[in-house]
């Protein structure tokens, strides 16, 4: 019973004590993993070197000298970060079978503790998108779409019909990070958040999602998507555990010259008993068009929870926040354009056969490598790049991100502590759905909430508020200031504990009913 | 002797044949170019002067131990790609880190070249396809140098006259921080391109020259005396055979007092002798263009040593557009001076302006000042001494070790030593005489012991390099000078017994 709770107090206190070895724990995941292939949250599968690495944790535990919380912790890690020997795809063709010969710094640093690496997790081809639905390796299954909570709520059609149409989409475009968490597989996962990526899955899912300060974490073995916006992210099971993980990972890299250049020094999260001394601020241009109603029930009864327990709440302004998709769209894809002209089959990954000159060798192997999605962006970047366009789209662009930042820098000045807001418009929404629109309308719809903390660089976290109608998780998102990791992470775990967010009851038998019956004794007792 | 020119103003240069000023063929061009050695301009056509227009940009790469942005060594003809480094080779990932080092030398050149230092500095990312670039795209600086608006002087002789020396000035607009790019070979017989990322990314200061020098002489004296300013900073080695110093050229004519004409860019100049003759040959090229009724095309041209012209290149795409964006992996590169510094910085992690301001070591224009007012030699002997490597090393060394004075000592310095060097193709530093045998054999000269004409005998010997010294050499061919008395009153004595009656007609009449 203890495997579904904290990192700090339960997991690792159960491996300390030797209730639980980490071979044992790495087994469970692995198997767990199997039983919940359907998900698709996973493109590779990392057996051989788990076990090992949760061979010498075992050692490690035996001689009684643990690396820490993290020693023997089974983790995920979103496919667009570097892995050493373990392939490396980004979910492209384009990299199909590329494997690394390094690790991203953060992988490094998971690993430098101990944490037990089981696999990739599975993403939108180069983490463009939002549904985790445009990748090479299929569209990844919202594990709640397998609950007793969503089955219950949802309209039974034809058994066989409610199988195939009815599966909810987890939000991307760390989608596959989002399921593995959600789905137990795994005790932590890394996603990476660029508009939103990582806190839309989190919130789809029903897990903590936290996209820290830009520079507190480094981007080195990260492929880019934007890195002006690129931040690695945290996808965990409760609050507590989001702020074990990034005191593992925070803090300077000379390797990537954007990290802050100051010691970061890990903190505990405490209680917090009185938020009275808060100013909680509720910006009002976040009820967008086609927030859903329960949605916005949720956050306005969020913001009543905290002005109950004598927090102040305040409602505020961020005025050029509507004007932040379209800023987003011309910095994205300047950015992928010139992030994407290294894949031109020379050095690395896929190569065309086409050998009639260098430059159709680039072209088709360009053609064939990336999908419509990114292949749309680069042409639009480069158009956005033409001398003759720098000036009206670009730095227009960067000025009005400009804007977007300074926005929050006079809300937060104004003594507001900070921002409360949704994460999503809706609950996920059924795959069959989600596909009706294209990747750009639905990017565009789906980053609203959360992009502007992106254009600014700040801290923000998706917390697990409740279920819909539908029976599917619901967040709400808190953004803080700029390196005030510790307070935010404080305030969503008061948050947290008031909510009391419902565990999932996944019911995965139907699919692999031994594998179920196996492992239910210790996930969902 | 195209150097004439010089003036500002050029003539069609090209006359002749019988025909006067017909229009070359395009087929004789390589040829007229070819014997050109004695082209003059001919100012006798009635036609309208020319004013020719050059500009340079020089890529010196930067002497470090690493890249620009990565931890891998810099090193000369090293095996293919085996200084590659995960960031080089483009692994997606990647990030630049830059080299501290390198943007040291970029300050030094800066002051060295007058230039202002601007402290907060931006990267750009610039992007072009192509085999021996891996990301795409070139770091470089473009919107914000690290460097601008510096000067140069530099002095040429007019008329190959070591005697007449005239001082020139050219502006320079700025020097930027930027990556190299790798090596492609194409091999066409087997139809394949061969890459070699070892240069990848090594640093490179790209220094670019206003458009302020009007001949090949004038060029290559520019690019000489920055080539020196480089050497003697340390901040690049400059030697142009192995690339370390690459000069493009920008080239246009024009009548005075109209606009500057359409400029072309001749690339590939690999030595400083190339560069002159590839200026001249396009100033004279364009003229001739011009004067046909023809156009200058805005493109860029390759010289061929061989042929001793320029030539189109094979253009990439036509006009291609960089798509230049903020490199945004790298903050802005901020530097720092005495009065900026912040109080708390970890020196390790800044660069400081003032700093390295008080330790530039003496620059050539100085080092040839101090030469000439320590030693009282002329100003041209200054040139020449800086102009070879090691030589005023071995000057002063040589002037150390005799009671010769320097005036005389300059002398067998440029006249005995240099000519041989330069006849048989050595440097200094392979020069068979040491400076020690050179001041032993000036100490000989000195004390009368030898004649100055026995003194070229023995310095004759000595290039045998054979080990023997110039007493011992004196000796051998029996070349001292006779002091004693009696020994010379002898020998006049044994020459007069021995001519007997010739002495009895002298005495006679």
């Amino acid at each position: 019973a203890a495997l579904k709770g904290g990192l700090r107090f339960q997991v690792s206190a159960a491996l300390k004590e030797g209730h639980v070895t980490p071979t044992e724990l790495c087994q469970r995941c692995l198997s767990l993993i199997k039983s919940t292939k359907f998900l698709n949250a996973y493109i590779t599968v990392a057996e051989e070197t788990a076990l090992k690495q949760a061979e010498e944790s075992e050692t490690r535990y035996r001689r009684g000298q643990p690396l820490g919380v993290l020693d023997g912790i089974p983790i995920a890690v979103k496919d667009n970060f570097n892995t050493a020997g373990i392939e490396t795809t980004c979910a492209s063709n384009m990299l199909k079978g590329y494997i690394s010969p390094y690790n991203a710094t953060v992988v490094q640093k998971l690993l430098d503790q101990g944490a037990v690496l089981l696999g990739k997790t599975n993403l939108d081809e180069f983490a463009m998108g939002s549904g985790s639905t445009d990748g090479v390796f299929g569209p990844v299954r919202n594990p709640w779409s397998y609950s007793r909570q969503y089955r219950e709520k949802s309209v039974p059609k034809s058994r066989s019909e409610d199988e195939e149409s009815n599966w909810v989409i987890t939000g991307g475009s760390s989608g596959g990070s989002a399921a593995a968490v959600s789905s137990f597989t795994c005790f932590a996962a890394l996603g990476s958040d660029t508009g939103g990526s990582t806190r839309n899955p989190a919130a789809h899912c029903g897990v903590v999602g936290l996209k820290p300060t830009y520079g507190l974490i480094s981007r080195h073995g990260l492929i880019p998507l934007v890195n002006s916006m690129d931040v690695p992210g945290i996808l965990t099971r409760c609050v507590d555990d989001a702020a074990v993980v990034l005191g593992s990972l925070a803090g300077h890299d000379p390797k990537d010259s954007t990290t802050i250049q100051d010691n970061f020094k890990p903190f505990e999260l405490p209680n917090l008993t009185d938020v009275s001394k808060l100013s909680i601020g509720i910006p009002k241009e976040y009820h967008a068009p086609g927030l859903s109603s329960e949605i916005l029930a949720l956050w306005s009864k969020a913001a009543d929870l905290f002005k109950n327990a004598g927090a102040e709440v305040v409602e505020v302004s961020l005025p050029h926040t509507r004007y932040s998709i379209v800023c987003y769209h011309v910095l994205c894809t300047a950015e992928v354009a010139s992030n994407m002209a290294r894949f031109d089959g020379l050095e690395y990954g896929h190569r065309s056969d086409m050998n009639k000159s260098t430059e159709s060798m680039y072209a088709a192997t360009r053609r064939e490598g990336f999908n419509d999605v990114v292949r749309g962006r680069i042409l639009s970047g480069n158009y956005f790049l033409l001398k003759q366009n720098y000036e009206n789209y670009f730095i227009k662009a960067q000025k009005v991100r400009r804007l977007i930042a300074n926005d929050f820098v006079k809300v937060f000045g104004s003594g507001v502590d900070i921002l409360l807001t949704p994460t999503t418009l809706s609950d996920a929404v059924p795959y069959m759905e989600f596909i009706k629109e294209d990747n750009r309308t639905r990017s565009a719809q789906d980053d609203i909430l959360t992009q502007a903390a992106n254009m600014a660089g700040l801290p923000a976290i998706n917390v697990p508020t409740g279920l819909s109608e539908r029976g599917l998780p619901v967040g709400l998102q808190f953004i803080g200031r700029s390196f005030q990791e510790k307070q935010l992470l404080t305030v969503a775990k008061w948050f947290e504990k008031q909510v009391k967010f419902p565990m999932i009851q996944l019911e995965v038998k139907r699919h692999d009913h031994s594998a179920f019956q196996h492992q239910k004794p210790v996930f969902f007792s | 002797a195209a150097a004439r020119g010089c003036g500002g103003v050029w003539r069609r240069a090209w006359q002749r044949g019988a025909g006067g000023p017909a229009p070359a063929p395009r087929g004789q061009r390589a040829v007229a170019c070819n014997a050109r050695g004695g082209a003059v301009p001919a100012g006798k056509s009635g036609l309208a002067p020319w004013v020719p227009v050059v500009g340079l940009e020089i890529h010196a790469q930067i002497s470090s131990n690493s890249k620009l942005f990565s931890g891998s060594q810099v090193q000369f003809a090293a095996a293919p790609n085996s200084l590659v480094s995960f960031f080089d080779a483009s692994l997606p990932g990647t990030l630049p880190v830059l080299n501290r080092r390198c943007v040291e030398a970029a300050v030094m050149t800066g002051l060295a070249l007058n230039c202002s230092i601007n402290k907060r500095s931006l990267f750009d990312r610039k992007h072009y396809f192509y085999a021996d670039l891996p990301a795409g795209y070139q770091i470089t600086q473009q919107r914000v140098p690290i460097a601008v608006n510096g000067r140069l002087s530099y002095s040429l002789c007019i008329d190959n006259k070591m005697s007449q020396m005239v001082t020139k000035t050219v502006r320079i607009k700025q020097i930027q921080l930027e990556q190299d790019s790798g090596k492609s070979l194409h091999d066409d017989t087997r139809n394949q391109t061969l890459v070699d990322l070892n240069r990848a990314g090594v640093g490179l200061m790209e220094v670019v020259m206003e458009p302020d020098m009007c001949c090949g002489e004038e060029a290559a004296a520019a690019v000489r005396e920055l080539q020196l300013i480089l050497q003697t900073l340390g901040s690049s080695q400059a030697v142009m055979a192995e690339g370390q110093l690459r000069v493009d050229a920008n080239v246009s004519v024009h009548h005075p007092g109209e606009h500057y004409g359409v400029r072309t860019e001749v690339k590939n100049i690999n030595s400083l002798r190339f560069l002159a003759k590839a200026v001249d040959y396009e100033i004279q090229r364009q003229i001739e263009e011009l004067e046909n009724g023809g156009t200058i095309l805005n493109e860029t041209r390759a010289f061929d040593s061989k042929l001793g012209c320029t030539v189109p290149m094979r253009d990439k795409e036509g006009k291609q557009d960089y798509r230049f964006m903020p490199e945004p992996n790298l903050p802005p590169l901020i530097l720092y001076d005495a009065k900026s510094l912040p109080a708390n910085m970890n020196h390790q992690q800044v660069v400081n302006i003032d700093w390295i301001h008080e330790r530039l070591p003496d620059l050539p224009s100085v080092k040839r000042a101090k030469l000439v007012e320590r030693y009282g030699i002329l100003p041209e002997h200054s040139f020449t001494l800086l102009n070879e490597d090691g030589l005023t090393e071995f000057f002063e060394n040589v002037v150390k070790q005799t009671q010769m004075k320097p005036k005389k000592v300059i002398g067998w310095i440029l006249n005995d030593l240099l000519s041989y060097l330069k006849q048989h193709s050595l440097t200094v530093k392979e020069s068979p005489v040491s400076s020690f045998l050179l001041a032993d054999l000036l100490n000989l000269l000195e004390k009368k012991e030898i004649s100055s004409t026995a003194a070229k005998q023995v310095l004759a010997e000595l290039w045998k390099g054979e080990g023997k010294t110039p007493f011992e050499i004196v000796k051998e061919k029996k070349l001292e000078l006779i002091q004693d008395q009696k020994e010379l009153e002898q020998i006049c004595q044994a020459v007069i017994d021995g001519q007997e009656n010739e002495v009895i007609m002298m005495v006679l009449g």
